[in-house]
């Protein structure tokens, strides 16, 4: 719209609602539509006493005219205004002018009553400031109405809605309410305010979001600044500058670092006429080719005969095989892809319900199935195509070596490796897996000794190197193997019946050992539970005691020390242990006293899974086995010594040492005095089960009675245990479980706003602030205080102007240029389709 | 721009990169997924501190150390071992001022000697069994102060700088200045066998033969806590440097874990036979070697507390100490052997090894030198231990070549960057996590005023659909295809990443195929 526009219906609007100001004045605001109502011979014009109705249509009248016609108009008017009055001449002239000008200006509303001067005392003046002055001379109609012929066309669509509007004798509308027309002054005040005020949304939430804001605002950075900013700031300032630059832009000189005009680049873009021509050929020809396919395709696919389809198809099929035995031949790896794309599309079919005869339509047909032969063969055949597609591709066998290197190479590595995690299920599956194992041990069951047990330390030392390489990698299997080795070792034992003396002492042990732990069984019995779970923790220690215990010194240490409480593993740990155990032995003669609830326990499950089937072992004493325990039974080595201690008698014979030991720890019992220790800590760790059982309530109550063994069972409150000790697997050590709460005053527990996940909070707080860990400059970036202002400096507020302005320079000042990265954008737009899907749904 | 001469293009454009070694140095913690989108401000913050913390990690990478000191160690001939290399041999080969550093003080009078180095290693302090106590500048061998405190001197520890020392007397703890005059004795604390400083805490803890491990505030003179250890005689003594947690070595052959914090070990290992004999413990924590009655020598990784190595002395080792760079010197008897890299592959012989004149009493290493201090019972020898100390030291923590003035700084800093001791834990970066049970305590109490966990994930509902398309069937159906949304994507992202790297490699080996199936003029030669 014009400014003019609204200024005449503004103008318009308040003579309505007042209605005070006098016909002099409406008459100029009017004067167009007076002389179009005139022109018209409206009869309403005719009656000029009821200015309501004709300021009312005038209203209409401006409304309905378009921006331009009005403009035109008014031109027209002030020209015709001006040729009339010239004849008139002289300052009477030049006075009617201003007068008609400041009408015309008055038009725009912003100086509505403007006093006039007031130069003379006179009676025309009247005490409403109207001046009476040129009221002789008035401007006559004819003199406006000349111009009407020179613009005819804009007249006659005003004519026309006059015309309408004479035929229109509809009454006015009685005014609106005071409540009405407030709330409608309310609503449009609060649509303008609101409109106003969010315009500062932007900036406002610019300013929470920067990270430093600089006040006053718009300062210019001090110190040096880079050259490319002044470069890229530069603007021709002076007269002579924008001269010159005027200049080379009229003539379209490059400013800027290409040295070529656009037309020296056009010229240079442009093809030779030869080219133009064949590359319209060539296009005309595409354009040509497509058209003629798409029609033919068109055709085809109109074609409704199945047997035409099916025969297509087939040809199809055919020449795609054809192809690719080709491709195979010329470009095996362009086969290989194609390849892929099999096997990806019978992925997809796999993936997808699609053909599984689980749609809308499969079910239908389903229905139908019964009774129409189509229905069931559709169905069949929609089975058919998904047995087609997720048959796995057998790849030629036929192929060279080299093809078939390259087949393997076409499947992913995680396809392979999805194998051996299927077999871990079975264990019995990984023992199979290699073969070379087996054959050692075939070659190690030969002789009648275990190699390892036997400790000759020359090849012992090879072997281990060798053995460590294989252990790691079967270290299932090697668990697997002793149990198997064992078992028939056992049984050649049964069959000689020679037990061992070692043995002997085991079971010795063992009976002393069932004989103190009578009075322990209430303890067992109460936890036995609990027990089950501490049973496999505690069996490696379990392990290292017996380890300790057993092998004394003048027994042949080339026996088949294989024994029931002993595992595999243990075994096969090495030639340096028995030096371990030699020394352990001298120490622990009479461990079995300590811990003997455990040690009975131990015994007898171990007796039980003896009868279990080998492989539920091998699991059980895999989990157990996982923690090396080699507490004190790690391998010591030997270090020489180039210089003997002057102090210290020479290194003596092994024996003098064993003595030498044993005299000084005689007595001690480190390693069991230890354990007791732990079990006593586990024990004060674990939830203690409350027993509420009343005796006597509901049965026979007295001396010597106990309530029943059902009632205390349901009467007994059990905890939840705790989660597992963190030196649970650490036979060595014991770690306190208490926690520490004197450093919980410093840490921080109650998560600033944003945050609201201690993990989110923690992240932000991993990297030290300080500088004694960071560079200056880092640390005064960032510790830069949010707000900076300047000492003494004025503060205003953001002006408007520089919310028009590029506001994120102006309002927030400099940023602190951090290198920040960007996030993954994968994951956002997975994100946004998680959500999209569950708006879906 | 408005250069319309052209210009050569800069041929390494933007800032030099950093090595990814320096880089992995300065990491602190982990990058972690950004929060979604809609919680914008999080999303802010989180972005935020993420490029503060990178732009600290590439500074700190781009500034570190510039021409780093190497360190190298003795390296013997074919059929020599270092270990027969005699000091006055290395003496006669290095220049005069190294050579200066093998000295031998005889003092057998009030002999065996206890030493300490001050944290610099400019200054030295030696404290005589029979009650001589002296400290010297050992470098220009200036004598600070020789006194006789006329007492059983058990052991002495310099403080935080070289202006003061404590000695543990016979039955008391005192504290002298540098000149030799007596600042405190402290009356609390009776009977200590041990002692050692934790510097950045300022906190003297000590070991007496009461069983009794006590904690001094050095800054305010103050008994931090005192701790009934009930485990008898305590005479051996080492702290971890990289979390200040106290070891202490028992008869029964147990290490046990202490802070001030404490009434009870945090972690106790049984670590010998026989009784312990000494411990030390490595610079970065993690490494801790123990030698005991048993006559064993053993190496225990001591964040995840597992044995590493074991090793079979045949004398036994009585002091051990740990240098900067990672050697270990075990005093077995009158002799002092030097290992090197105890923890890694297992070592059979020792690196270097010197014979005292007299029983060893105590061996440190002097930070920032190779130079290994001994004390025995005929005096103190300075030993040259090629490769032992650090080379580059940090001049705002530890300048030995700092003047009086700048240690006066360094004191006012170091006091007011104190670390209290309540701060001492197994896990120094324990500070940077919130603190997870008062947490889920007060989400609880939150929960249960609200009605509902406002961090539990929206379940999914799906919407009513009418017509029949809101049976339980599809209903089902629909929950089905939301579900495990967010593992999908992640098993989708695995699977692509694995598959891109498969064609990757892939095409590396094409590319290497083709490589190899040029001919080059050679091949004709070969069969």
């Amino acid at each position: 719209m014009s400014p003019n526009m609204p200024a005449v219906e503004h103008a318009l609007l308040r003579q309505r609602t007042t209605d005070l100001t006098p016909i002099r004045h409406l008459h100029c605001t009017c004067v167009s539509s007076e002389f179009l109502v005139k022109m018209a011979k409206s009869k309403a014009a005719r009656k000029s006493g009821e200015t309501m109705k004709i300021t009312s249509s005038c209203e209409t009248v401006v409304q309905g005219m378009d921006d331009e016609d009005n403009e035109e108009l008014q031109r027209a008017l002030a020209d015709d205004i001006i040729s009339a009055s010239e004849d008139e001449g002289g300052s009477d002239d030049e006075r009617k002018h201003c007068k008609l000008l400041e009408a015309i200006s008055s038009l725009g509303g912003k100086k509505r009553k403007k006093l006039t001067e007031r130069s003379e005392a006179s009676i025309q003046v009247s005490e409403f400031t109207v001046n009476a002055e040129g009221e002789g001379d008035k401007i006559n109609l004819s003199d406006l109405i000349g111009t009407l012929d020179k613009t005819p066309s804009a007249l006659i669509k005003t004519k026309k809605q006059l015309k309408n509007l004479q035929h229109n004798q509809s009454t006015l509308e009685t005014p609106l309410t005071r409540k009405e027309t407030e709330k409608i002054q309310r609503e449009v005040a609060f649509e303008k305010t609101s409109k106003e005020v969010s315009r500062w949304q932007s900036v406002v939430l610019q300013n929470q979001k920067a990270e430093q804001l600089v006040f006053p605002l718009n300062q210019e950075p001090s110190g040096p600044k880079r050259i490319e900013h002044v470069v890229a700031g530069w603007k021709a300032q002076t007269p002579l500058e924008q001269e010159i630059f005027s200049l080379l832009r009229m003539n379209k000189q490059p400013l800027h670092d290409p040295v070529l005009t656009p037309t020296e680049e056009a010229s240079l873009r442009a093809m030779s006429l030869e080219e133009a021509k064949i590359r319209r050929a060539e296009l005309q020809k595409t354009r040509v080719l497509q058209s003629y396919y798409e029609a033919k395709a068109k055709r085809g696919k109109k074609i409704k005969s199945k047997k035409y389809h099916r025969v297509q198809k087939k040809v199809m099929r055919k020449e795609y095989l054809k192809q690719f035995d080709e491709m195979v031949k010329t470009d095996p790896a362009a086969a290989l892809e194609e390849l892929k794309k099999m096997e990806l599309s019978r992925m997809k079919e796999r993936m997808s319900l699609k053909h599984q005869n689980s749609g809308k339509w499969a079910k239908s047909k389903a229905i139908m199935a019964k009774y129409d032969d189509g229905a069931r063969k559709a169905m069949q055949k929609q089975l058919e195509v998904n047995k087609d597609l997720t048959q796995k591709l057998v790849i030629p066998a036929d192929e060279d070596e080299e093809d078939e290197e390259e087949s393997a190479e076409t499947l992913p590595d995680f396809v392979n490796d999805v194998e051996p995690i299927l077999d871990q299920v079975n264990p019995w599956m990984r023992g199979k897996l290699s073969t070379e194992p087996m054959m050692e041990e075939s070659n190690r069951l030969d002789p009648p000794v275990w190699p390892r047990e036997v400790g000759k330390p020359g090849e012992g030392q090879d072997e281990q190197e060798e053995d460590e390489e294989q252990m790691e990698e079967t270290e299932e299997e090697s668990l697997l193997r002793g149990f198997e080795e064992r078992r028939k070792l056992r049984q050649t034992e049964d069959v000689k019946v020679a037990p061992m003396p070692m043995e002997e002492n085991d079971d010795g042990k063992k009976a002393e050992i069932l004989e103190i732990s009578d009075y322990d069984e209430e303890a067992v019995e109460i936890s036995d539970d609990d027990e089950e779970a501490g049973l496999s923790n505690f069996t490696s220690l379990f392990h290292g005691l017996v380890n300790h215990m057993e092998p004394p010194a003048d027994q042949p240490k080339a026996g088949p020390g294989l024994r029931q409480g002993e595992s595999p593993a243990l075994l096969e740990e090495g030639l340096v242990r028995v030096r371990t155990l030699e020394d352990v032995e001298l120490l622990s003669q009479d461990i079995s006293t300590s811990d003997t609830a455990l040690l009975t326990t131990q015994i007898l499950g171990t007796e039980e899974t003896d009868t279990q089937s080998a492989t539920q072992q091998a699991d059980k004493k895999r989990k157990k086995m996982i923690d090396p325990n080699e507490v004190l039974t790690k391998e010591a080595k030997v270090i020489e010594m180039p210089l003997a201690p002057t102090a210290v008698e020479d290194v003596e014979d092994k024996e003098e040492q064993r003595v030498i030991i044993k005299e000084a720890f005689a007595g001690d019992d480190v390693v069991s005095d230890f354990l007791k220790d732990k079990r006593k800590q586990e024990e004060a760790g674990r939830p203690k089960v409350i027993d509420l059982t009343l005796p006597g309530w509901g049965e026979w109550g007295g001396l010597g009675l106990q309530p029943s063994r059902s009632k205390r069972k349901r009467f007994r409150v059990k905890v939840a245990p705790p989660p597992p000790r963190q030196d649970q697997k650490l036979p060595n050590i014991i770690i306190a479980e208490k926690r520490d709460s004197s450093i919980a005053a410093h840490q921080v527990c109650q998560l600033p706003f944003p945050f609201e996940k201690p993990i989110q909070f923690e992240r932000t707080i991993r990297s030290p602030v300080g500088r004694t860990w960071n560079t200056q400059n880092a640390v005064q970036k960032i510790t830069a205080p949010k707000v900076v202002t300047q000492l003494g400096a004025i503060i205003e507020p953001i002006a408007r102007e520089d919310l028009i302005k590029d506001n994120r320079q102006a309002v927030t000042g400099p940023s602190i240029n951090l290198e920040s990265d960007q996030g993954p954008q994968k994951k956002r737009r997975s994100q946004q389709k998680k959500q999209h899907k569950r708006k879906k749904n | 721009m408005f250069n319309s001469i052209p210009q050569k293009s800069d041929p390494f454009p933007g800032s030099a990169p950093v090595p990814e070694e320096k880089l992995k140095k300065f990491r602190r913690g982990v990058k972690g997924e950004l929060p979604p989108r809609p919680q914008y401000k999080l999303r802010d913050v989180v972005i935020r501190s993420e490029a503060a913390s990178d732009l600290a990690q590439k500074q700190n990478a781009r500034y570190d150390l510039m021409l780093p000191e190497d360190a190298g160690f003795l390296e013997g001939d074919e059929d020599e071992d270092t270990c027969t290399i005699s000091q006055d041999d290395i003496v006669d080969a290095v220049d005069i001022t190294a050579g200066a550093k093998y000295f031998n003080l005889t003092l057998s009078q009030f002999g065996p000697y206890r030493l300490d180095y001050s944290k610099t290693g400019r200054h030295l302090l030696l404290g005589g069994r029979r009650g001589h106590v002296t400290c010297l500048d050992w470098q220009s061998k200036q004598l600070m102060c020789e006194m006789n405190v006329m007492e059983t001197v058990n052991d002495v520890k310099w403080l935080h700088s070289e202006a003061l020392f404590a000695v543990a007397q016979k039955k008391w703890l005192y504290i002298y200045d540098n000149k030799g005059i007596e600042l405190h004795c402290i009356r609390k604390f009776n009977d200590v066998l041990r002692m050692q400083f934790l510097p950045y805490h300022f906190l003297l803890a000590t070991a007496s033969a009461t069983g009794f491990l006590q904690y001094l505030d050095v800054s305010v003179g103050k008994e931090v806590v005192a701790i009934c250890t009930k485990a008898g005689r305590l005479d051996v003594m080492a702290h971890n440097p990289h979390n200040a947690i106290i070891h202490l070595g028992h008869s029964n052959g147990t290490v046990t874990l202490w802070t001030p914090n404490q009434r009870e070990p945090l972690v106790k290992m049984l670590c010998h036979q026989g009784g312990v004999r000494s411990v030390a413990v490595d610079k970065t924590g993690t490494y801790m070697v123990t030698s005991g009655m048993d006559k064993k020598l053993k190496v225990y990784d001591i964040r995840a507390y597992r044995p590493l190595q074991s090793y079979f002395l045949p004398a036994g080792a009585s002091c051990l100490s740990l240098s900067q760079r990672g050697l270990l010197s075990a005093a077995t008897g009158d002799i002092v052997q030097v290992y090197r890299d105890v923890w890694g592959i297992p070592v059979t012989k020792p690196y270097m090894a010197h014979r005292a004149k007299g029983s060893v009493w105590g061996v440190h290493f002097c930070p920032f030198e190779d130079v290994l201090g001994v004390g025995h019972g005929e005096g103190f020898t300075s030993m040259v231990v090629p490769g032992a100390g650090e080379p580059n030291f940090d001049g705002l923590d530890a300048n030995p070549y700092r003047s009086a003035k700048q240690r006066q700084e360094w004191e006012v800093k170091a006091l007011l960057e104190k670390i209290q001791p309540e701060l001492i834990g197994l896990d120094p970066s324990q500070l940077s996590q919130v603190d997870h049970s008062t947490w889920e305590q007060r989400h609880e109490d939150r929960v249960q005023v609200l009605g509902f966990d406002p961090l539990a994930k929206e379940k999914f509902t799906p919407r009513l659909k009418t017509k029949g398309r809101s049976s339980s069937g599809k209903v089902e159906k629909r929950k089905k295809q939301v579900a495990h949304e967010d593992q999908r994507d992640v098993i989708r992202q695995t699977v692509e990443d694995r598959m891109k790297i498969d064609k990757e490699r892939k095409e590396k080996e094409k590319k290497k195929a083709a490589a190899a199936g040029q001919k080059s003029a050679l091949d004709r030669f070969r069969k």
